[in-house]
């Protein structure tokens, strides 16, 4: 167990692959900094990779004083047993108070293994992140300048704030998009650290025999306008509808968790706190009930319009205009109007 | 050549189905109104355990840590096929976050023995945390593989998988022991088999048989409840139908590492999330009204 250093500094995970950074560990850089400045410390990231070096810059610009750059032939590509390596011996030898990872397919298999060697505590999904002291009402004791950790749990029906008293680091994942991406300030500059993590034969356990790595055929996160999909929909066949009206307003495709488990439409196009957040220029919700795991993924767009047979549908709390009625009359409306506009 | 697997699955709250019943005035979720269901991942886990062991030989072994009534679900685990069935169950690991859990189900495991995989859903549709798996294998010391999508192929103790990394696949090798997590594309989850229902469904862990006599036998005395409960234990486990319940003792588990002491996130706050009407601009579905909202928004140049 570790003890707290409130001197620590706040890290992220750089996440990079093929050559380039996550957009998400980007997102994290100007989280971290707002996090540090509050703390009034510096903010770090740990990059590890093979010839990664260059990238140094850019998360400067994003908001970090100093990268731990680790550079070595068997950090190539993304695997459990060396990254886990780097992290842990990094995180031991400088010992931050806050560590953030961005939730995707690699944050949620790296993170969970460094806490569990640290026996740390660990967050997964925080949709905010916020520094506050907090009082443990067991022993009355006050935690200064806590790192609030808010999720939504249990099908996303709660919102828990989740605070880690003593067995530090703080840490977090975070999926992509939930921070918003703030403009890179040319004007900074930063520290590059070179560490040595020796990365033995123990840790390449793992042979990897083929990569194959697809495009993104939809991209929910760059469009202006997302029509998406929910259970309401009913079949596969009524799908064609929202691609209609997209194709007609010119936006991407998005979908529901409700729509995505009934298997209407690929798990890709699913928006949420366990899909893609997004904040387009117009989100239109069509047959989405909206639960919170929804709405937690979609509710800052600029403009909300909600279509639903049900006037209590929880997508209403947060639609600038809804429209109480079948889809199926709607939509054909909503195009013919377009199309003359 | 056979290998033996351990799966660790869990009893979760339909979290999907919360009905009005489910909410409470205040607007928090009553947990015990909701239905239970097997963790939809879990099935896939099982499903993957049980085709390695109808391929190549050996067992597989099913493990839930929760209450007594947890012991559903692993029920259901040996309706479709499981060899032996394990509850732990312990107040004292009551309120244990995944670190702590995670350090419970590696001890239950080390308490097993003999494992050539762990399997594991990737995640529970409680918390949707994913931790707990590899948090598992580290405590283990082992590799781990995450988002299983297709097992394909196993030679002397080495296992070739395809995963999922969201935006593509890759194929790895790795020597056994491993703990894999499994996705619901991997599979498709065998139902539970008409026979061994008809043969299993008397199973019973013995705090469930405690219960049973407790409620036949309202009036009857400790010392005589205990012996009843003792004589049915004895009668299942002769015919082969008593699951097996660990508590922390069994499994030599540092109670520091258990339930809240052993859990380095605290709960904080917990808020019902309350539904605010904050009111919005309700268009009529008419043609007049729709050809307004789209005149609306090229107006205000969120379209167009």
């Amino acid at each position: 167990m570790t003890e707290p250093n409130r001197q620590g500094e706040v890290w992220v995970f750089a996440e990079q692959e093929d050559g380039a950074l996550h957009d998400v560990a980007l997102e994290l850089c100007g989280k971290a900094r707002e996090l540090a400045d509050r703390l009034g410390v510096s903010a770090g990231a740990v990059l590890p990779g093979a010839g990664v070096g260059e990238m140094a810059k850019k998360l400067f610009l994003h908001g970090i004083d100093n990268v731990y750059l680790v550079d070595h032939p068997r950090l190539s590509h993304y695997q459990t047993l060396p990254y886990a390596r780097v992290l842990e011996t990094l995180i031991e030898k400088h010992r931050p108070q806050i560590v953030v990872v961005g939730a995707t397919a690699i944050g949620r298999d790296l993170a969970p293994r460094v806490a569990s060697t640290l026996r740390a505590g660990l967050t997964a999904d925080c949709t905010a992140l916020d520094i506050r002291d907090v009082t443990d009402p067991k022993t009355s004791v006050e935690h200064k300048s806590l790192l609030l950790q808010i999720r939504p749990a249990f099908g996303g029906n709660i919102i828990a704030t989740i605070v880690n008293y003593d067995q530090w680091p703080q840490m977090a994942t975070v999926r992509e998009g939930v921070m918003p991406l703030k403009a890179a300030d040319n004007s900074r500059a930063g520290k590059v650290v070179e560490e040595k993590v020796e990365i033995d034969d123990d840790a390449m356990a793992l042979k990897l025999i083929q990569r194959h790595v697809e495009q993104r055929k939809v991209n929910l996160k760059g469009a202006r306008v997302i029509v998406a999909g929910g259970g309401g929909i009913g079949s596969r066949d009524n799908f064609k509808l929202i691609y209609d009206l997209a194709g007609a307003i010119g936006g991407a495709v998005g979908a529901s968790r409700a729509a995505v488990d009934g298997r209407l439409i690929d798990k890709e196009h699913q928006v949420g706190q366990t899909g893609t957040t997004v904040r387009p220029a117009l989100y239109i919700a069509v047959g989405i009930s909206g639960a919170v795991q929804h709405r937690a993924g979609m509710e800052e767009s600029a403009k909300i319009i909600a279509i639903n047979t049900d006037r209590d549908a929880p997508i209403f709390s947060v639609a600038h205009y809804g429209i109480v009625g079948d889809y199926k009359q709607i939509i054909p409306m909503m195009i013919k109007a377009i199309k003359e506009k | 050549m056979a290998y033996d697997s351990v799966v660790c699955v869990k009893q979760v709250p339909d979290t999907a189905n919360v009905t009005t019943e489910a909410m409470r005035e205040d607007g928090t979720v009553n947990r015990g109104a909701l239905p239970t269901v097997f963790n939809p991942e879990d099935l896939h886990a099982l499903e993957s355990a049980l085709a390695v062991r109808d391929e190549y030989g050996g067992t597989v072994t099913v493990i839930s840590m929760g209450p007594p009534k947890a012991a559903d679900v692993l029920r259901d685990s040996l309706f479709r096929g499981a060899d032996r069935a394990i509850l732990l169950t312990d107040r004292r690991a009551a309120a244990s976050d995944t670190l702590a859990t995670s350090y419970i189900l590696s001890q239950a495991i080390k308490t097993i023995d003999r494992y050539d995989f762990v399997f594991c859903g990737r995640q529970a549709i409680d918390g949707d945390t994913a931790q707990v798996g590899p948090q598992c294998a580290e405590k283990l010391g082992i590799p781990q593989i995450t988002y299983l999508h297709e097992m394909v192929s196993i030679r002397d103790h080495v296992a070739r998988v395809r995963r999922s990394i969201g935006h593509g696949w890759e194929i790895v090798e790795a020597k056994l022991p491993v703990l894999i997590t499994v996705l619901e594309s991997a599979n498709r989850p065998r139902p539970p088999s008409a026979r061994r229902v008809m043969r299993m469904k008397r199973a019973r862990v013995p705090a469930e048989v405690a219960m049973e006599v407790k409620a036949e036998m309202p009036d009857a005395a400790d010392e005589q409840l205990a012996a009843e409960t003792e004589r049915r234990v004895q009668e299942l486990r002769e015919s082969g139908l008593l699951i097996e319940q660990w508590d922390l003792d069994h499994i030599q588990a540092d109670l520091s590492r258990c339930g809240l002491a052993g859990s380095p996130t605290k709960v904080h706050r917990i808020q019902a999330i309350v539904l605010t009407k904050e009111g919005y601009t309700e268009v009529q579905p008419s043609e007049t009204g729709i050809k307004e909202l789209i005149h609306e928004l090229v107006v205000d140049r969120t379209w167009g």
